[in-house]
């Protein structure tokens, strides 16, 4: 495929000054946007690596060898690729057609919007571009002082961790406090005046070994492991401040995956349908538009359900409504206050399972669907996992337990997942769960003594 | 303020997704190479004509994280209206059991935790470090291959050997030199010539003589056993040598020198009689492969099963043919006998010399370990001690 010339440059450079003018006349409010075209190979790495800058690890290169296999073998195509900065960047693949391009354009318009409108948004950091970067020169600085291979090990057990932050906190939100609070003053403290030495002992530091057992349990396993390891060193617990503050930023996309793309989706249809195309732009916007909202038997598509959600909302309660929603709602929500029966059945969305070698549809029950739905998106899909006690029996054992809500873990990829935080606690890990019949289940590693479950 | 911009920057020196593309790779061959014992002993490689493709698992590359069991819970579809409860929309391999990580919907035909490998990719895994040990150096007929490469560019030769892409190069720098780069006016000055070295590889002979029991209490197993060692064998030294002569003998109580072909797929039955092999062997160096100008390397794998009688003269015959070879090597396959006592095993390991390695093997995944202590660093360390 060939490149774009600079004539063609120039003509979507004039397209994309299009759009942005239709959509602010509609009614978007996007952060200023910086659009670079780039060739495939670069399109696919920062589509693997979430952001371009970040660092280096196997599993990003594993990621970019799948992109790139199925993009070889045409089987994928990434149109589009932006990133949530203030001014946001978006990048155009320098193989696509101007038309392709400029729904592209519309399309992440429609993101850039939501980046600085939807409340999810609002305390994430807008420089994560250059936080990245910093990023990777220090891990780079790691590799370099402790070893590339000390580096890999030691970043494989923090990412096997990395969606266990606390999704509902901000990354520059410190832990909640679980030192006492100070002590309040009392009615006969004067009392005690008398006692001069008293009063000029400063107050005892909490002993750290208090700091171990959170007074509630503790949802970011990041924060807790990087606090209060009895083992990292400070390279160490920088390395899993890095990962917590990336994963930080990159959770409110997951928490509004289906909004966002719906939203996008919404807004490119619009506004292309506003541009003056020639008849075979017309069709070829059509072709790209249906591509890209295409249903999947066996997966979900997020473009599709969430433009077919906004679209039943217009319908039902006016454009109008549509901003309120694209500034308060996430999936969850979105998901529990405006999928309706009769968009299930439309969709026609249905509950398959594995039964021998075929997958076979269970159940068409809207709410059924609908539950699962919800398990499934926003983050939900992640085992919630809390910090119970940091130094269990006495020996900074570390206690996790499962907060348990029906569905049960995969018990070999926990046992496998305990190993990498052992390589970040250095004491055995306790992880409390359930089995099917809802009894507990606790299991424990400890390199010595192997994998143990107690009953 | 600006609100949009468009840019095309230079990304052609952007190459950090190749970089950890390639340690990805690299992690897979680690991964491979961990599990060679397994892979080696594989029945479908074994049966396997040589050019099939081979897939490997790769458990130590899943990025383990808490999930949910994937098996346990329906997922959720999209149908095109008009799906029905009890239509079945797809299928899945009947490989993929549970735990295997790959879930229903994900992307579609290829499964990235199992790499796929050509036998030869696999043998250069399982070959990396393995020599013929001992290998001397021997008088006579020492096998040159020779090859010619081009090195080195000179101004004059035979205009066979014109460089022409080199010889316009100079032109145009000529020309240009004056101002007017293009191609014109050829001179003489101009011209440039390939020259060539002489490659020449000294190798020297080896044969290798390849032994196996034939005999009834030869099991399922332990001909299975036998031909996996024999097949990497012969693979290897195929890969990494290009002299080196191969012969088979098959034997129960009478040996045969077969075909390869035969060596491979043929069953016999009856008594053991090792000494016939080894006697056809010496024979067969005698005739053909003298010491002198060969190194040479008989095989023997059996179940230690030999007739009582005949031990005495197998350890005799076996004593003449490692003062001829650089070393012999004697394989056992005792599924499960460990206690039985009067085996070949026990005759031979009565002779003391350097140059004889022998194994037991017990289990499928002995055969790995068996090559390399034939042919890994570490048999090259006892030939050397």
């Amino acid at each position: 495929m060939p490149e774009m010339t600079p004539a063609q440059l120039a003509q979507l450079e004039a397209r994309i000054a299009e759009v942005w003018e239709v959509g602010t006349r509609l009614g978007l409010r996007p952060f200023p946007t910086h659009f670079e075209i780039v060739p495939a190979t670069v399109m696919y790495e920062i589509g693997s690596y979430g952001m371009p800058g970040r660092f280096s690890h196997w599993t990003h290169g594993k990621a970019y060898q799948v992109q790139k296999t199925l993009y070889d073998y045409g089987l994928s195509k990434i149109y589009e690729l932006v990133i949530n900065a203030n001014p946001c960047h978006a990048f155009l693949l320098d193989t696509n057609t101007v038309l392709q391009n400029t729904l592209v354009a519309a399309h992440v318009m429609g993101h850039s919007d939501f980046f600085a409108n939807n409340a999810y948004f609002a305390r994430t950091s807008r420089r994560m571009l250059d936080t990245v970067s910093l990023n990777a020169e220090r891990i780079e600085r790691y590799e370099f002082e402790h070893g590339e291979a000390e580096v890999e090990r030691l970043l494989d057990a923090v990412l096997s961790i990395q969606e266990h932050v606390d999704l509902y906190a901000s990354e520059e939100e410190d832990e909640p406090a679980d030192t006492p609070p100070a002590r309040q003053p009392k009615p006969y403290d004067d009392l005690w005046r008398y006692d001069r030495s008293t009063e000029r002992r400063s107050p005892e530091p909490p002993p750290r070994r208090s700091r171990r057992r959170p007074a509630e349990p503790v949802r970011d396993l990041l924060a807790f492991i990087r606090d209060h390891s009895p083992i990292l060193d400070d390279w160490e617990r920088d390395v899993v401040s890095i990962v917590r503050t990336e994963m930080h930023y990159f959770i409110p996309q997951i928490q509004t995956k289906v909004l966002n793309e719906g939203w996008a989706s919404y807004w490119h249809a619009r506004i292309m349908r506003e541009l003056d195309l020639s008849t075979d732009e017309h069709v070829e916007f059509a072709r790209l538009h249906a591509a890209i909202l295409q249903p999947s038997p066996r997966r979900l598509n997020p473009y599709y359900l969430g433009y077919q959600i906004l679209l039943d909302i217009e319908r039902r309660y006016g454009e109008q409504h549509l901003f309120e929603v694209r500034e308060v709602e996430n999936d969850i929500s979105l998901i529990r206050n405006y999928l309706t029966q009769e968009l299930v059945d439309e969709l026609d969305l249905y509950l398959y399972e594995r039964q021998g070698d075929e997958l076979v549809i269970v159940d068409k029950d809207w709410e059924a669907v609908r539950e699962r739905l919800i398990g499934e998106l926003g983050g939900n899909q992640t085992p919630v996992i809390l910090v119970e006690d940091g130094d269990y029996e006495g020996n900074l054992e570390l206690y996790l337990r499962h907060s348990w809500d029906g569905r049960k873990l995969d018990l070999d990829w926990a046992e496998k997942t305990m190993e990498h935080i052992y390589r970040l606690w250095g004491r055995r890990v306790w992880l409390e769960t359930k089995t099917d019949d809802g009894s507990r289940l606790i299991l424990s590693y400890h390199p010595r003594e192997g994998h143990k479950q107690h009953r | 303020m600006f609100s949009i911009s468009l840019t095309r920057g230079d990304w052609s020196l952007h190459r950090k997704g190749a970089i950890d593309q390639a340690r990805h790779m690299q992690k897979v061959k680690e991964a491979i190479k961990q599990n060679l014992a397994d892979i080696v002993s594989e029945q479908s490689i074994i049966t396997s004509d040589g050019k099939k493709l081979v897939r490997v698992p790769i458990r130590t590359l899943e990025e383990y994280r808490f999930r949910f069991d994937p098996n346990s819970y329906p997922q959720v579809g999209q149908g095109e209206g008009g799906s029905k409860v009890g239509d079945v929309i797809g299928r899945v391999g009947p490989g993929q059991g549970p735990g295997q990580g790959k879930q229903a919907g994900d992307q579609p035909g290829i499964d990235y935790y199992e790499a796929e490998l050509t036998v030869e990719e696999l043998g250069q895994l399982i070959f990396e470090d393995l020599e013929l040990p001992n290998l001397e150096e021997k008088r006579l007929r020492e096998l040159e291959s020779e090859a010619v490469r081009f090195t080195d560019i000179r101004k004059h030769g035979p205009f066979a050997n014109l460089d022409k892409k080199r010889t316009i190069r100079e032109n145009i720098k000529r020309n240009a030199k004056r101002g007017n780069p293009r191609f014109g006016g050829l001179k003489n000055e101009d011209l440039r010539f390939k020259t060539w070295e002489r490659d020449v590889k000294r190798e020297s002979n080896a044969v290798v003589i390849a032994m196996m029991d034939v005999s009834g209490s030869m099991g399922t197993f332990e001909k299975y056993i036998s031909r996996a060692f024999y097949y990497w064998m012969v693979r290897f030294l195929r890969t990494r040598y290009d002299h080196v002569e191969i012969r088979f003998i098959a034997h129960h109580t009478e040996a045969k020198e077969v075909t390869e072909e035969e060596f491979f797929t043929r069953g016999e039955s009856g008594g053991t009689r090792a000494s016939s092999a080894y006697q056809l062997a010496l024979q067969m160096i005698e005739e053909r492969f003298d010491p002198e100008s060969w190194n040479i390397y008989p095989f023997h794998f059996s179940d230690g099963d030999n007739w009582p009688s005949d031990n005495e003269l197998c350890r005799r015959l076996a004593e003449q043919l490692i003062e001829r070879s650089n070393q012999f090597g004697y394989g056992e396959i005792r599924q499960g006998r460990y206690a039985y006592q009067s085996t070949l095993m026990h005759t031979l390991e009565r002779i003391n010399s350097p140059k004889l390695v022998t194994v037991t093997i017990s289990d499928k995944t002995d055969v790995y370990p068996a090559l390399r202590r034939f042919f890994g660093p570490e048999a090259r360390e006892v030939a050397r001690a």
